[in-house]
């Protein structure tokens, strides 16, 4: 009972708080708040914008697990942004080059995305390991030099091409390309939004079943104890980097193999920065990052609302912004709420309070 | 603020405590306590580890709210919230581990936080001269502190509390950190301040110390205080026999049950410091056999974290070899060495020894994450850690509502119970037991000595580190001494003293026939620092 009521408690107060805080914010600009949170509800039924908040929510749940693996050895990937964008242009390149049959191919770009991932995450993880870099700072900088990696693959004496006026790689054959569940006049679903789901079912598997999620967790709840139970602090440095970068590599295929099928200067940034945020909102759980996910993708999307009613849209980054910072606030305050209890539960139970045991 | 504490008139003692009590969940700290510090003397508070000292003080300083008692200051009742009220009530703290900031000043250590008592220039500057002078400290106020030698340092946290206006001087485990030389020389500054009218309330447990400064003595035991003392008068074993108290359940084995077979061998382990300056660990070489309790004693601090860490490999060894069972383990990691039959009680177990938001039954694959019954190749089983948990539970006594309640949600002794039972799990060949039963109850202290003395008949070799003297002398077959990295001495168990081994610790050498110093090597390094 407490024990659920101490996990869905603190995310319901931030909202709550949350619209509250950006109801308050409306008001001083002379606006309506009912009826521009009304506008974004009703948004969501109209034109393709309920399928667009399923895609998205499908792109920001991978990046928000990629952060996660991290977070749960307090190890802080900010780079998960270079690290996708990398990963995109890579994958794009080789996919746009090759020819395979249909199902191999998709599956050689996702191998591809993947290892292209993990390779640019690999870079700070073994700074960390062997010369005990900060990982924040190596990331932040790989994510700089992410953007002009990626704009020197797309040039044109490289592997960019021209079309109109836009720069990008050659187009992935549609041997390459995966098909998705369409809606007709509603939009398209992008088919990776299984691979999200069966990722975020492994997850799972891999945080409460395996060793390998034993020794994470271990790691990241207390270094000492980890260590002196035999847990290599190095080894799961350098691995949970990996998987993070791995799987952050996986964030653009649904746009590239849904919709794009070529890496482009349209490419869709700050990805990575809202995982961030995300794995924050859902505490690392992953039923807990798909809520994260469909809450930032709805009002990512119905916010476009807004300017139909003349709200400035920026409003929907003020309730982002304050939903993850009163969440945070309010786990931390219902954590240690929940652990006095319990020690007084246990002290009770055991009538220990009062009389030396 | 010390206008005010002079305008008490004498008769007043500085300090009342009365009838302090402290519960923590689960476990009272401090149950009506009574404590009286007469004006200008030096009071000392006895007590072994986990008695409850540390509490008490944290109450007079502010840091904690009692639950009921109160505390008088100069005959006027007071109530600290913070220790800045404690501060002005004339009550200052000198922490064991020292808060100093190592690259600003003396200067700028002694007025941060206090730039509104004399600013942070020549006025301040002036006050400082005047009172380093007290405290014998005999640096420039612009010196970094970095360049400071420990003692120094130590002064400069005393002139830190002076500065505040002290006049009661709470000094916490102030020896744990010198040299004897250096404990002389601050007893002559804690003498000479004394005559300027400071009052000092001491903290220790090492009795020959309490008895050389202290004018009177009170002895808290199991959170209580239990009486005092003129230290004129009484004896070291009195003192000891109040501190542990006739309750106490003997951990006395008698019979021998050492074997021949060799199962810890370790030879010329070597550690130095990660600058690489001085060896922590200085050529350690040591035998443990089945059926055998090797006890290490040693003042802390002199290397026996080191060497528990380093045969678990969580330090990586200079040079040496460590052997388990024919097995040369010395390049293996830490849980290449569990695996190979190594239990560990951690020293300390909330760091090392247990994951505290996390349920007891996951505590219990923690170490064991590779074998059963916790472990099943690459997955957890989930089910077995929580059957062997509940066996656990069962025989170690580890009181509980239940095996999914979080391990900090348990006492410290139930917390230490579920430790030693995971540790003895899994058949070990060797278990490493760091002050298995520091800061626990009387019941979990008579557990888990029975059952390191169980497992032993069975034909474990523990090596034990304690300092707890009697724990030590009572559980081992074997002890030697350890004093700055190396094993100086040898004692004979059955005969030697606590007092024997207190003094060949701080390597005045031996003073009985039950203590050999080992090897001419050490037994020069002893009379070296005989010398100083």
């Amino acid at each position: 009972m407490g024990h659920l009521r101490g996990k869905l408690l603190p995310p319901a107060l931030a909202i709550v708080f949350s619209l509250l805080l950006c109801g308050v914010a409306l008001i001083i600009s002379g606006a309506n708040p009912l009826s521009a949170f009304g506008a974004m509800v009703t948004q969501v039924g109209k034109g393709t914008t309920l399928v667009d908040i399923v895609n998205s929510t499908g792109i920001y749940y991978i990046a928000a697990l990629a952060v996660a693996i991290g977070f749960q050895m307090n190890l802080f990937n900010i780079g998960v942004e270079g690290q996708y964008r990398v990963a995109a242009v890579i994958a794009a390149v080789v996919g746009g080059s090759i020819a395979l049959p249909p199902g191999i191919h998709t599956l050689v770009i996702i191998i591809v995305a993947a290892l292209a991932g993990a390779a640019w995450a690999a870079i700070p993880a073994i700074l960390k390991v062997t010369r005990g870099v900060n990982e924040v700072i190596s990331t932040i900088m790989m994510n700089g030099l992410a953007i002009g990696f990626s704009a020197y693959l797309i040039r044109r004496d490289v592997f960019g091409e021209l079309r109109g006026n836009n720069i990008r790689t050659a187009e992935i054959p549609e041997s390459g390309w995966m098909p998705g569940i369409s809606f007709g006049g509603s939009g398209t679903m992008f088919g990776f939004l299984f691979v999200a789901i069966a990722l975020g079912i492994g997850y799972w598997v891999m945080m409460n079943k395996t060793r390998f999620g034993f020794e994470l967790r271990a790691s990241g709840e207390s270094s000492t104890a980890a260590s002196a139970g035999g847990v290599s602090a190095k080894k799961m440095v350098l691995l949970s980097m990996l998987i993070s970068g791995a799987i952050a590599g996986l964030i653009s295929l649904p746009e590239l193999l849904g919709r794009d099928h070529t890496f482009s200067l349209n490419f869709t940034a700050g990805i990575g920065f809202s995982g961030i945020a995300i794995a924050l909102l859902g505490r690392n759980h992953p039923g807990g990052i798909a809520f994260g996910a469909l809450l930032w993708a709805f009002l990512d999307k119905s916010g476009l609302a807004l300017d139909n009613v003349g709200v400035p849209r920026e409003i929907v980054t003020i309730m982002q912004g304050s939903i993850v910072l009163s969440v945070v606030v309010a786990y931390e305050v219902v954590r240690r709420f929940e652990l006095a209890s319990e020690q007084r539960r246990v002290g009770r139970e055991l009538g220990t309070v009062g009389g030396a045991a | 603020m010390s206008s005010s504490t002079s305008v008490g008139t004498d008769e007043h003692p500085a300090v009342v405590l009365t009838g302090i009590t402290k519960r923590f969940p689960g476990v009272v700290a401090n149950s009506d306590v009574h404590l009286t510090v007469r004006r200008g003397e030096v009071h000392a508070l006895c007590g072994e580890n986990g008695a409850g000292k540390s509490t008490l003080m944290k109450i007079l300083y502010g840091m904690q709210p009692p639950d009921e008692g109160t505390i008088e200051v100069n005959g006027e009742q007071v109530r600290f919230r913070t220790p800045s009220d404690a501060i002005k009530a004339g009550i200052g703290m000198v922490h064991q581990h020292f808060m100093l900031a190592d690259n600003l000043t003396v200067q700028e250590n002694v007025v941060l936080g206090a730039e509104a008592l004399h600013g942070i220039g020549k006025k301040a500057r002036a006050r400082i001269i005047e009172l380093s002078g007290r405290t014998g400290l005999n640096v420039d106020p612009g010196v970094l502190v970095e360049q400071l030698g420990v003692a120094d340092r130590q002064r400069v946290e005393i002139l830190k509390v002076l500065y505040r206006g002290a006049k009661v001087i709470i000094l916490d485990e102030p020896t744990a950190v010198l040299v004897p030389q250096e404990v002389s020389e601050l007893f002559d500054t804690v003498r000479g301040m004394q005559e300027q009218g400071y009052t000092f309330l001491f903290i220790s447990h090492k009795l020959d110390e309490v008895r050389a400064i202290a004018d009177s003595v009170t002895v808290i035991r199991r959170g209580t205080t239990v009486g005092s003392a003129d230290p004129k008068t009484v004896s070291s074993r009195q003192l000891a026999e109040m501190m542990v108290g006739s309750e106490l359940p003997s951990p006395e084995t008698r019979e021998s049950t050492v074997t021949d077979t060799v199962v810890l061998d370790v030879k010329g382990l070597k550690l130095m410091t990660p600058d690489g300056s001085r060896p922590i660990l200085d050529d350690v070489d040591m035998v443990v056999r089945s059926g055998e309790v090797v006890g290490i004693a040693g003042v802390e601090g002199n290397g026996q974290t080191e060497l528990v860490e380093t045969i678990m490999g969580m330090r990586k060894a200079g040079s040496g070899t460590i052997t388990l069972q024919d097995q040369d383990i010395t390049k293996l990691g830490t849980l290449a060495r569990r695996e190979a039959g190594i239990g560990y009680v951690p020293e300390d177990r909330h760091r090392h020894g247990l994951l505290l938001t996390q349920p007891l039954w996951y505590n219990r694959i923690l170490g064991y994450q590779t074998r059963k019954p916790t472990s099943k190749g690459i997955w957890l089983d989930t089910d077995g850690a929580k059957k062997d948990t509940e066996r656990i539970v069962a025989d170690f006594d580890v009181r509980t509502p239940g095996i999914d309640v979080p391990a900090a949600a348990l006492s410290g002794g139930n917390q230490q119970k579920l430790v030693v039972g995971r540790e003895l799990s899994g058949d070990p060949v060797l278990l490493i037991a760091s002050h298995p039963t520091r800061g626990v109850d009387v019941g979990a202290q008579a557990l888990i000595w029975d059952e390191i003395k169980r497992a032993r008949a069975a034909g474990l070799a523990v090596l034990l580190i304690s300092a707890d003297l009697d724990e030590l002398i009572g559980l081992s077959d074997t002890i030697k001494v350890m004093l700055r990295g190396r094993l100086v001495a040898d004692a004979d168990p059955n005969t030697v003293t606590p007092e024997d081994l207190g003094s060949a610790m701080t390597g005045a050498g031996a003073t009985s026939a039950s203590v050999q110093e080992t090897g001419t090597a050490h037994g020069t390094a002893v009379v070296e620092e005989g010398e100083n």
